[in-house]
């Protein structure tokens, strides 16, 4: 911001708000790593250090809120003012989203290690969870530094995820064809890389929240979408 | 209909309601002192436009300009065109009294007359003979206090001084007054700077329902009142007027700097 508020408390709630989330954006980071971490070591331990660090997400979002209300009451803010807390609310409840997500695939650690996991499968879903773990940090550094050019470039990029959860779709039905007793760590698996992608749609979210509270405007365009998975296995006629 | 469509759609039918006053390059020198900078806003009809700025920023002298309140302050030179209806309004064939009647004004103490409150609504009409009868008159101050509000609260004590009632009954009194001459255009000084928030929300309502029948303007130092009560709004800085649009816009997403900064509370 070029200026500063006349009344300096102000900005003091302002910079609370962002502050808050910048941490709350941290632990979403960590809890999902840890998450993917625990799924593809088999490690139930740091599985349920996730579960537990869900609450903390869920105490800063409801404190954001807290903050963000009573500073519409009392500053009535206008302008970049209110974009800026109507921000905060927004990216707080996807954050918040982005930890249950990470607390879900942590659930399913236990499920998944009586049966083992195939090494292959664990591959791809690490690499899907790098690029979504690189779209939430990416996105949280455009929280800071409000590059709107950067926000764009995120929001377009979120079709790779796609095409890599298509991809490891596909490739977990194959293995439960294959065996059927495959077919209950592979349904784990398969909500486990749902979550991951979800991860990609709110840093997606999130980019264009803040492409609105810098412009003002909404980004142009349709996001551009790779998700497949909805007709694969269709029959071809 | 996407959000860009909307927003096209309204802003072209903001462009299509009719101006009913026009100013054009429009300067005021009190004296040596130059107070207004080639001002070039326009006021549509049945919309309320609001006039914002930090104090000294000449919105209430622009207000002034719009019924000739400048007039009657020694030395104050208006220069630019201001058109009522496409008829300027400095034609020196006009008759003042006659565009006060067309644009009458509320100020932001209200001021009744030290009479009763039917005299403070009737004065108007009377002198202006807007009522050949006892009868026509009486129907006047009714229909009056009744669009301002007040009816109900003083139909018992018409004869009552004016200057008895609260600060916001007062204030809406002195609404009727203006409203009693059937003017085209009320222009309002900070009318609610004296009341408290019942009284405010009372006159912003009241603001709301007169939109329907007559075009206001109105100079207020409130950012949240400016984008309640209004549809356009135009900041003033140092003279200048620095950008007119559509209300919504001008809280969510001004075009100017200094709107920006004003609005929301920042050092320039």
């Amino acid at each position: 911001m070029s200026s500063t508020h006349i009344v300096s408390i102000y900005d003091e709630e302002l910079k609370y708000l962002a502050r808050r989330i910048s941490e709350m954006g941290g632990t979403a980071e960590q809890m999902v790593g840890d998450s993917v971490r625990a799924l593809v070591d088999t490690d139930a331990a740091l599985a349920q250090k996730v579960i537990s660090e869900d609450v903390v997400l869920d105490n800063a979002e409801r404190q954001i809120n807290e903050k963000a209300i009573i500073t519409i009451a009392k500053r009535q803010p206008m302008a970049a003012d209110l974009r800026e807390i109507m921000g905060a609310i927004r990216i707080a409840a996807e954050l918040e989203r982005v930890g249950d997500l990470g607390k879900n695939t942590a659930k399913r650690v236990i499920a998944v290690q009586s049966s083992g996991m195939p090494r292959k499968l664990a591959r791809g879903l690490e690499h899907l969870a790098e690029l979504a773990l690189m779209q939430l940090k990416e996105v949280l550094d455009v929280y800071a530094s409000r590059n709107i050019e950067k926000a764009k470039e995120i929001r377009e990029r979120d079709d790779e995820i796609d095409a890599i959860y298509t991809s490891l779709f596909r490739e977990l039905l194959t293995y439960m064809m294959e065996d059927p007793r495959n077919i209950t760590p592979c349904t784990h698996l398969l909500f486990c890389a749902k979550n991951i992608e979800r991860i990609g749609d709110h840093a997606t979210n999130i980019a264009e929240t803040i492409f609105y509270m810098a412009t003002g405007a909404q980004p142009e365009g349709e996001r551009p979408k790779d998700d497949n998975t909805t007709s694969v296995g269709a029959v071809q006629e | 209909m996407t959000e860009a469509a909307t927003e096209e759609a309204l802003e072209k039918k903001m462009n299509t309601v009719p101006l009913k006053m026009v100013g054009k390059d429009v300067s005021v020198y009190y004296g040596d002192k130059r107070a207004l900078y080639d001002v070039n806003l326009n006021v549509r009809e049945n919309t309320v436009t609001a006039l914002i700025g930090p104090s000294g920023c000449g919105k209430s002298t622009f207000l002034r300009t719009l019924n000739r309140m400048n007039d009657t302050i020694d030395g104050c030179r208006v220069t630019g065109l201001i058109t009522l209806d496409g008829g300027d309004i400095y034609d020196p064939a006009i008759d003042v009294v006659e565009l006060r009647a067309r644009v009458g004004m509320v100020f932001q103490k209200p001021n009744p007359f030290p009479k009763s409150i039917y005299e403070n609504v009737s004065y108007g009409p009377r002198i202006h003979g807007l009522a050949r009868t006892k009868a026509e008159l009486d129907q006047v101050v009714e229909q009056s206090l009744q669009r301002a509000g007040l009816w109900n609260e003083v139909k018992d004590r018409l004869h009552e001084s004016g200057t008895g009632l609260s600060g916001g009954q007062q204030q809406r009194l002195c609404i009727a007054r203006a409203v009693a001459v059937s003017p085209e255009v009320i222009l309002m000084d900070e009318p609610c700077s004296a009341l408290d928030p019942i009284a405010t929300a009372k006159v912003e309502e009241l603001i709301h329902e007169l939109r329907a029948n007559f075009t206001i303007v109105i100079v207020t130092h409130s950012m949240q009142q400016a984008a309640r009560v209004s549809q356009r709004t135009a900041m003033f800085h140092l003279g200048n007027l620095v950008e007119e649009n559509d209300t919504d816009k001008m809280f969510t997403n001004p075009d100017d700097q200094r709107t920006q900064d004003y609005i929301m509370g920042r050092f320039g």
